[in-house]
């Protein structure tokens, strides 16, 4: 292999890596408070199918962008008034988020599909894009991807910091505590719910505007749930998150390094390494059973309602 | 001008009246007690005050003006703190973040400054606290010294306490009160929630006594007999106290042979070399402060933990390795601490929850259930222990706590037990359930069946054990008849201190 | 607030019958507003979605084609998510299903015998249970999330279907389409009236409905279930066997999906292709709470999701319209009903306020 194909494959990796990054960020948030949505996949879809119409509509791919975010939180808010005001089965409601998602968006898109669009392209960092190898790896990114670095910058700095970072991992391991010392536990709760959805909307914007770019029926292809076993497999932290994300991205695009070995292999077959790995890393955490727990919120999936 | 007054105060909930027409006033720098029974109102009078609870009536005087309390930071703002029975804490995060988390954003510079204020306030009030300490790994009385520490870093004026030591070892206990008085001299009041009249006694200026959600009486309780003060709390139909005749028991049962055992969750107590012995026809009665190793020795007994099955025997047969429904063949009978969520199931019927432990009977034939059956055994409990129920086909969580447990009790108890472990049998339950639980104890004793008692409440372990030990970090205390264990004894036991009373005076 | 929720001290057994009707109730009003919204007539759109497809003895026995994969899937998760044993894998166990029965019968396209067409149904519900049994082995061993762990399996079975219609099961005659080749009659399911589609594949499925209710109400393994569900400590305190019902209600359901699975394929379907799988396995999960984990329920949610199917392509059609609209209607189904189910824990009371709130 030669340098200019490593420095594809990881250029590719970071590529396929940031729709995770940005999902399970999201995803991270909202468990820490104490909610398992798992609605991600349909609302990623949503935030695709919604960017790319209002993409195609308006022809700004900034506007997209917006709508995409704004179709992702809205999708939450729905999951959040069920899941957090009507304090309806977690599991049950991220399930038929998800299936609502899919549906919707393959109606919504239907006069879409196969529609082009000049998707959102590489904005090449002053100076240091030049830097050989990494300039290409790193800083030849569309714009989404250094926003992508940014969220995170701030995810990892409010859990570490911050006050409100406190309050939200408060909320997410006893409510009835939070309550008590007068936190407003279901307005807490809505904000991260939003905060993944917007998340997820964005991924979907990525997918249907950066990445691919177009639209297709369940063109998430299982990302949103990746990105679930990924919070898992990063005990909630950032950084953990940022690094399975991309060794995710890596699996994904095992076709690249394989062609590049100058192997042949079924698409089919290699498309599902990336679900077969994320099986693999759910057995390992089986090995650090004692860590998980202590890193789970402890009131992650119980629906809380506060008694007046 | 009065710091606190609430008048004609009324709470409804569906099916029950918290809280009727109360009144309740108390001075600045006034030790003032709330006492009354299981039931009775107190804590959601408490919560009332708190902002937590908004009543239906009644209103509401913070040092002359009339307020509503919005919540529990509106309620902090006035000068009112609050130490919650259960302790309003999060165990991941360390003592200074759960502090920072109740405090206004702009009384939090820093975390650093924050932590020396944390040290100044519990050396000033004699409660040493870490500040950089994670809370899952404090005992529950430093816990609630944060809670504690939490109020006072606020400039309080009202301290409200729920049942503040009913967590602590007799030694906590003095300490607490040392706090308090300090905290009363300086004009700060104190609102003390409990239903055990000596410490109120000890402790308090004036007391308010509420019985079924109304206030039963007024009192100055260092003038007033524990008895009197009792009548007002039970009323005039419930017996004050029951003496129970002391058994010595026949052949050991129960036998747990140097166990020491470490569970995979990161929360538990390990437990270390415990060794212990229940002789049929006895009483054995375990005391100790929750979170010391109860809930792990209990889960080995009854098998939802296993362990070296020679470790665990029951009639020099070795169980150790068996699971409970093999242990319960052989003739354990077990009431967890959890009624609903572990003893009972909430959503099921009365009669589902009847099969729950009793399916190895004949109310199962071959993997068929007889649902007459299971049913009439259901109709026995509830008829035998007086519980009151909407019938066999009530779910579990439509029962009050009492009821729920005598339920639960008798279900174990008509299955004929060799050998009961009863973990908490009358904590939260009402008077009048107490005393039945307790007398279908004693009655299953006398048919010869070996019982174990876990339990917090001191005052239940002396009327009913036998023979008593205490739990303190995983290691049990030497065990003696109840007669020759002291209050003070038992209260060193619960502390840790296994050394004999009477050791420097005899001079060994 | 003029009303507020307020707990009810039990649950209300009324709700839990009427919470379901009212969520299709909702369903059908949101779906007028949608049709209107898009321009067509609401009442005859609806009309054309849900009356339409069972005008006739044809459209009884499509629906019936339809409800017996949905009815084996969703009878199997009944059973796991009595035991709250997240299982979202029935499409994958069905796939399997459906390609393992389909493999088989490619094999024996030219043996005309009697045991060929049994052999080929329990292949099938063996390749369910197998993939299936990955779940389970994942959740007791190590501990691995079943709604993770079932969703990649889903993905890889998927993938494993395309790449054997693209690969070694297609059709050497087809053109390079991606499919297999036809089944023989003797490797074909029975249909029930001559010249339809329907196959005895639904007697199977009633039986199964029929057999897990009996196990469920009557027998003690069936308690055990339903109290692991309920409360997972009292189960454990009277002594019931975690993993031992996990791997129970697992293999169960992934047999049950797997023979749906090689019904629809040696059935009405009749070889191997991309679409064998219309996410039956997802709408059975669906069926399961709108049919409150109870059989009879179950059928009668399997009927109703069978004509969304039905439906989705009768307004494609007619109206020109996506089909997905199929999707969008389950989708709306299970959110009504999840907020149609908060009036079973709570009623709904007019507030009073309190005096003392009147005065801020």
């Amino acid at each position: 292999m030669d340098i200019e194909l490593i420095t594809n494959i990881l250029f590719a990796t970071i590529r396929t890596g940031t729709p995770l990054l940005l999902i399970a960020l999201g995803e991270m948030v909202c468990e820490k408070s104490g909610v398992l949505n798992l609605g991600q996949e349909g609302m990623v879809l949503m935030g695709a199918v919604v960017g790319f119409m209002a993409s195609v509509i308006t022809g700004n791919l900034g506007m997209g962008i917006i709508a995409a975010v704004l179709a992702g939180a809205l999708m939450s808010l729905l999951f959040g008034f069920l899941a957090i005001s009507l304090v309806a089965n977690q599991v049950a409601t991220g399930l038929a988020l998800t299936i609502f998602g899919t549906g919707l968006s393959a109606f919504l898109g239907a006069s879409y599909v196969g529609v082009g669009i000049e998707g959102i392209t590489a904005w090449h960092l002053p100076l240091v894009s030049e830097i050989p190898v990494i300039g290409k790896i790193f800083f030849s990114h569309d714009p989404l991807v250094y926003l992508s670095w940014v969220l995170f910058g701030l995810v990892y700095w409010c859990f570490k910091r911050t006050r409100l970072g406190l309050t939200i991992r408060s909320v997410g391991e006893n409510p009835e505590a939070a309550n008590a010392i007068g936190l407003s536990v279901l307005q807490i709760r809505y904000l991260a719910v939003m905060f993944g959805g917007a998340m997820a909307g964005l991924a979907g914007g990525y997918l249907s505007l950066a990445y691919t770019p177009l639209w297709t029926e369940g063109m998430s292809a299982g990302r949103g749930w990746i990105a679930l076993a990924l919070v898992v497999f990063a005990s909630w932290k950032a950084e953990r998150i940022m690094l399975g994300a991309y060794l995710f991205g890596a699996a994904s695009i095992m076709h690249l390094v394989l062609q590049g070995l100058g192997f042949e292999a079924s698409p089919n077959l290699l498309a599902m390494l990336p679900y077969g790995a994320t099986i693999i890393v759910l057995m390992v955490l089986a090995n650090d059973a004692i860590k998980a727990k202590l890193s789970t919120p402890l009131a992650l999936g119980q629906p809380y309602r506060p008694q007046l | 001008m009065k710091r606190i007054e609430l008048t004609n105060i009324t709470k409804r909930y569906p099916g029950a009246i918290a809280n009727s027409a109360v009144g309740i006033s108390v001075d600045a720098g006034e030790i003032h007690a709330l006492l009354g029974e299981n039931g009775a109102g107190k804590s959601t009078l408490m919560k009332i005050i708190y902002g937590v609870v908004k009543p239906d009536e009644g209103e509401m005087y913070w040092e002359g003006e009339r307020v509503q309390v919005r919540g529990a930071s509106h309620a902090r703002e006035l000068g009112i703190g609050m130490v919650f029975q259960h302790f309003s804490l999060f165990e991941t995060l360390t003592v200074t973040e759960n502090i920072a988390l109740s405090l206004p954003k702009s009384d939090v510079v820093s975390m650093e400054s924050l932590k020396q204020r944390i040290e100044e306030v519990s050396t000033r009030y004699g409660m040493k606290l870490d500040p950089n300490r994670y809370v899952h790994t404090l005992s529950i009385g430093e816990q609630q010294r944060v809670e504690i520490v939490r109020c006072l870093l606020q400039d309080v004026k009202l301290l409200i306490l729920d049942e503040p030591t009913s967590v602590l070892t007799p030694q906590e206990v003095d300490t607490l009160f040392k706090t308090l008085r300090k905290l009363a001299s300086e004009g700060c009041s104190i609102l003390f929630i409990s239903h055990k009249l000596d410490e109120v006694r000890a402790l308090c200026d004036n007391a308010t006594i509420l019985r079924g959600g109304k206030v039963s009486g007024d009192c100055v309780p260092r003038e007033t007999t524990t008895d009197e003060i009792a009548r007002l709390m039970v009323g005039n139909d419930t017996p004050l106290s029951e003496e129970y005749k002391k058994a010595l028991g026949q052949e050991v049962f129960l036998r747990i042979k140097a166990l020491s055992f470490q569970s995979d969750d990161p929360f538990s107590t390990t437990l270390k070399d415990i060794s212990l012995q229940v002789k049929s026809g006895e009483i054995m009665g375990v005391a100790g402060v929750a979170g010391n190793g109860q809930e792990e020795l209990l889960n080995l007994i009854s098998g939802e933990e296993v362990c070296d099955a020679s470790a665990v025997t029951f009639a020099g047969e070795a169980v150790g390795n068996l699971g409970p429904r093999q242990r319960r063949e052989l003739g354990l009978g077990f009431v967890p601490e959890e009624r609903l969520g572990r003893g009972a199931v909430p959503d099921m019927s009365l009669a589902n929850n009847a099969l729950l432990t009793a399916y190895h009977g004949d109310l199962v034939d071959s993997g068929w259930i007889n649902s007459h059956k299971v049913k009439s055994f259901a109709a026995q409990i509830i008829e035998q222990f007086k519980v009151k129920a909407a019938g066999i086909d009530a779910q579990a969580k439509s029962l009050s706590g009492g009821n729920l447990q005598k339920y639960i009790i008798g279900r174990e108890i008509i299955q004929a037990p060799k050998l009961l472990v009863c973990s908490h049998p009358t904590w939260g339950v009402d008077i009048g359930a107490a005393i039945l639980i307790r007398h279908a104890l004693i009655a299953l004793r006398d048919q010869g069946a070996a019982i174990l008692v876990v339990s917090e409440d001191i005052d239940e372990l002396y009327s009913i054990s036998d023979r008593i030990c205490a739990i303190c970090d995983g290691e049990l205390s030497p065990v003696d008849e109840m007669k020759n264990v002291s209050i003070n004894q038992l209260g060193k036991w619960m502390a840790g201190d296994f050394s004999p009373l009477t050791n420097q005076a005899v001079g060994v | 607030m003029l009303f507020k929720l307020e707990k009810r001290p039990s649950d209300s057994q009324l709700m839990a019958y009427c919470s379901p009707l009212l969520a299709v109730v909702l369903t059908l009003i949101s779906g007028a507003l949608l049709f209107a919204s898009l321009g067509h007539e609401p009442m005859k759109a609806l009309y054309t979605f849900f009356v339409l497809p069972l005008e006739d003895l044809y459209g009884w026995t499509e629906l019936g084609v339809k409800v017996a994969p949905l009815l084996l899937c969703a009878i199997g998760l009944m059973l796991c998510f009595k035991a709250k044993v997240w299982n979202i894998g029935a499409e994958g166990q069905f796939i399997l299903g459906g390609v393992g029965g389909g493999y088989l019968a490619l094999q024996l396209l030219d043996v005309d015998a009697f045991w060929v067409m049994p052999l080929i149904l329990l292949f099938g519900a063996l390749c369910g249970l197998l993939w299936a049994m990955l779940a389970a082995w994942l959740k007791t061993h190590f501990a691995a999330n079943e709604i993770l762990t079932t969703i990649m399996l889903n993905y890889i079975a998927l993938n494993l279907l395309y790449f054997c219609v693209h690969g070694p099961l297609k059709d050497p005659d087809g053109f390079n389409f991606p499919e297999s080749a036809m089944f023989s009659d003797s490797t074909l399911l029975p249909v029930i009236i001559e010249d339809y589609r329907l196959t005895i594949s639904i007697y199977f499925a009633l039986f199964a409905a029929a057999v897990v209710w009996t196990f469920m109400s009557r027998t003690l393994l069936g308690f055990q279930i339903s109290v692991l569900g309920e409360d997972h400590s009292a189960a454990r305190f009277a002594g019931f066997k975690e993993k031992k019902l996990i791997w129970l209600v697992l293999l169960v359901s992934g047999s049950l999906a797997g023979l749906a699975g090689v019904a629809e394929v040696a059935g009405p379907i009749g070889q191997l292709n991309p679409y064998i799988a219309p996410g039956y396995g997802y709408a059975a999960i669906i069926i399961v709470f709108l049919g409150r984990m109870h059989p009879i329920g179950i059928v009668f949610a399997s009927m109703l999701l069978a004509l969304t199917y039905m439906g989705g392509e009768m307004v494609q059609m007619d109206l020109a319209l996506p089909k997905s609209l199929t999707g969008l209607f389950q989708g709306m189904l299970l959110f009504y009903l999840l907020a149609c189910d908060l009036l079973i824990g709570y009623r709904i009371v007019r507030a009073k306020s309190s005096p003392i709130a009147d005065q801020a």
